[in-house]
């Protein structure tokens, strides 16, 4: 469903290129939950967002559903946002003095669904999250796993058939970080839902069935997770090395 | 993104920055009112100067001697005008409804113990007609005045206050330069005209003026003059026929070929208004235009603060991005906001610009004139003022990069 080839991303910086994504090629087929790993600057994030059709690559290919991206124009891209892609962000990016509900039919009212539609959507969306007695707070009534459910909703509201987060838990403490992951994986399971996370963090990386590590711009390597952990899982004592120390995982190197 | 939707986004937006809002929407509350009041007070003082005009006599068409003409030349019979000229234009021009010729001169009247200077008008029995006067008291002049040369006088409401303060003028007798009249009719009142009181006039017969009181200054080379000659063309359309005919027979009267110039100004009231409604508009326009400046400067404001709100808020602008908005939608709802700036600023400059006329009417200095037509013009350069302004930013807002905005700190 997502196929990208020999992707580039340049930055000018001064008078220098930086290459933010050299030459990633990467092939995620539907119903997939792929976790993307790396260090900061290594370009994942320049990634999500050339994914989630919110920025161009400089060269290369990148296809939904065969079809080439990098050939539509601003508003074919608009609407592939608003009906084919969902975007959970680190900074949750809810609009302030708005309540939940109001920040979940936003996708919505730029498709031109009816207002009573909107809100029946965007209360089931609220009621998939769990926040259903929660929809007329504001954000800054909220605590951040929360606004976080409320960004996810947002997402689904327009049932989009991938889910793209960007360091989603990277705001949150453990235990709300755990309940977003575990959302993540409820979506997956029950809704047939393409998931694709950004973290740094190897744990949960792991509640993934592949994990895709990216360094200075390129795939290092990709691992199949055998048995992605269930969110609750406690965390082990001790960090797993997630690139070379456990011998269960399968390890594969990228092109 | 539906109307509605755009003007609830906009008005939290606005609420959210109460203060910034109200000292924005001010700009244009002053320019729109500055639009209002001047406008109207403008169109009010062309209104009562049109209508004091009107005032003066219906299609009235007056002729007299150029003052500037050959300064100097004393007793040249072709620059003064003659009672002659009268009799050849009264023979010789067609449509005309009256024609009145008047001799004028400073006098002095006397009433008992009372002494006062007045113009002294000597007319025949059209003059009343020419300038629309109407008898309030006794009677008008009448013909047989001039031909039996009485010593009758009728006065304007003005000289009837003065001089008998409060005593029935009628039957009584004025001494002008030692002569006495009798006074046979009081004019009705007709306002200030703006050019000297159409009311403080003393109206004796022409041909008793001449034999008594004008004497010698009202004589050249034996042939009586005139100041000037006063007639109402039948209808407003033979207006011009008559100013040419008239100036044809001025030419022959006075030896005059075609290319000379003629010493003698013919001119109508339509002429006089239509100058002094060039004068007004032109004023009206000017100060319609001083007022549109400040409406551009509350407009610049209006740009200003979009802008600085484009600005604060391109994560939201990155965000509608990211959930599908296209470039349109954040275009129009940023448009949406500065026009709901500029049509509150609108409503209030109405209002305001209204009031200030309302003022200015009650304080009694100029009678303005408020019309649908001003405040629907002055709303609209405000909704436009919106438009024009807000475009920019707006258009700023719609080509953020939403990767972009959303990294924006």
């Amino acid at each position: 469903m997502i196929e990208v080839e020999n992707l580039v991303k340049t930055y000018k910086v001064g008078d220098d290129d930086v290459h933010a994504l050299d030459g990633v090629s990467l092939k995620i087929n539907e119903g997939e939950m792929v976790a993307i790993m790396g260090p900061s600057g290594s370009g994942k994030s320049t990634l999500m967002a050339i994914l989630g059709c919110l920025d161009t690559p400089t060269s290369g290919s990148y296809r939904i559903d065969d079809k080439e991206v990098g050939r539509l124009n601003e508003n074919q891209l608009a609407n592939l946002r608003a009906h084919k892609i969902g975007f959970v962000f680190q900074m949750f990016n809810l609009l302030p003095r708005t309540s939940a509900i109001e920040n979940v039919e936003l996708p919505l009212i730029y498709d031109g669904v009816t207002p009573k539609q909107r809100n029946e959507k965007a209360v089931e969306a609220l009621q998939v999250v769990g926040l259903q007695d929660r929809m007329h707070h504001r954000p800054n009534q909220l605590s951040g796993g929360q606004q976080q459910r409320v960004a996810i909703a947002r997402a689904l509201v327009n049932d989009p058939a991938i889910l793209l987060a960007d360091e989603p838990t990277g705001n949150l403490d453990s235990k709300s970080g755990t309940e977003i992951i575990s959302l993540f994986q409820k979506l997956h399971k029950e809704k047939h839902l393409t998931v694709v996370y950004v973290t740094h963090d190897p744990f949960i990386a792991r509640h993934t069935e592949r994990i895709i590590h990216l360094r200075d711009g390129k795939i290092v390597f990709e691992e199949h997770v055998q048995n992605p952990i269930q969110a609750g899982t406690p965390r082990p004592d001790e960090e797993i090395d997630s690139l070379h120390g456990n011998s269960d995982l399968d390890v594969e190197v990228a092109a | 993104m539906n109307i509605l939707n755009n003007l609830r986004v906009a008005f939290r937006s606005l609420t959210a920055n109460m203060l910034r809002s109200v000292l924005t929407i001010l700009g244009i509350v002053i320019g729109v009112a500055a639009v209002v009041a001047l406008l109207s007070i403008g169109k009010g003082a062309t209104q009562s100067v049109t209508s004091r005009v009107e005032n003066l006599g219906s299609n009235l068409i007056s002729v007299s001697t150029r003052r500037s003409f050959q300064p100097g030349v004393v007793g040249d019979t072709s620059a003064t005008l003659l009672y002659s000229d009268y009799q050849a234009i009264l023979a010789n021009v067609t449509n005309v409804r009256a024609i009145a010729p008047v001799y004028s001169s400073g006098a002095q009247v006397i009433y008992q113990d009372k002494t006062s200077n007045y113009q002294v008008t000597g007319i025949n029995e059209d003059y009343l007609t020419v300038y629309s006067y109407t008898v309030a008291s006794g009677r008008p002049l009448l013909a047989s005045d001039n031909e039996s040369q009485s010593k009758v006088v009728v006065i304007g409401s003005q000289v009837a206050t003065d001089m008998f303060s409060g005593l029935n003028p009628l039957g009584r007798s004025l001494t002008i330069d030692k002569v006495k009249f009798e006074v046979i009719g009081v004019l009705a009142s007709k306002g200030s005209s703006g050019f000297g009181s159409g009311d403080d006039v003393v109206l004796i017969p022409l041909q008793t003026g001449y034999t008594y009181l004008f004497g010698s200054r009202a004589r050249l080379n034996g042939k009586a003059t005139l100041s000037s000659i006063s007639m109402s063309a039948a209808d407003a359309n033979s207006v011009n026929t008559v100013i040419s005919e008239v100036e044809t027979v001025l030419r022959g009267q006075h030896g005059l070929g075609l290319n000379d110039t003629l010493p003698f100004s013919v001119s109508s009231q339509a002429q006089a208004l239509s100058t002094l409604n060039q004068v007004t508009s032109t004023l009206t326009a000017f100060l319609g235009a001083i007022a549109a400046i400040s409406l551009i400067v509350g407009g610049i404001g209006i740009m200003n603060i979009s802008l600085v709100s484009v600005t604060e808020r391109t994560r939201e602008i990155g965000l509608r991005k990211a959930v599908g908005a296209p470039r349109r939608a954040i275009l129009v709802q940023f448009l949406i906001e500065t026009m709901t700036l500029a049509i509150i600023g609108g409503v209030f400059g109405v209002l305001l610009g209204v009031g200030i006329a309302m003022i200015v009417s009650i304080s009694g200095v100029i009678q303005a004139s408020i019309t649908w037509d001003t405040i629907t013009l002055a709303f609209t350069s405000a909704a436009l003022v919106g438009l024009f302004f807000g475009i920019y930013p707006a258009y700023q807002a719609s080509k953020k990069s939403p990767i972009e905005a959303l990294r924006y700190e």
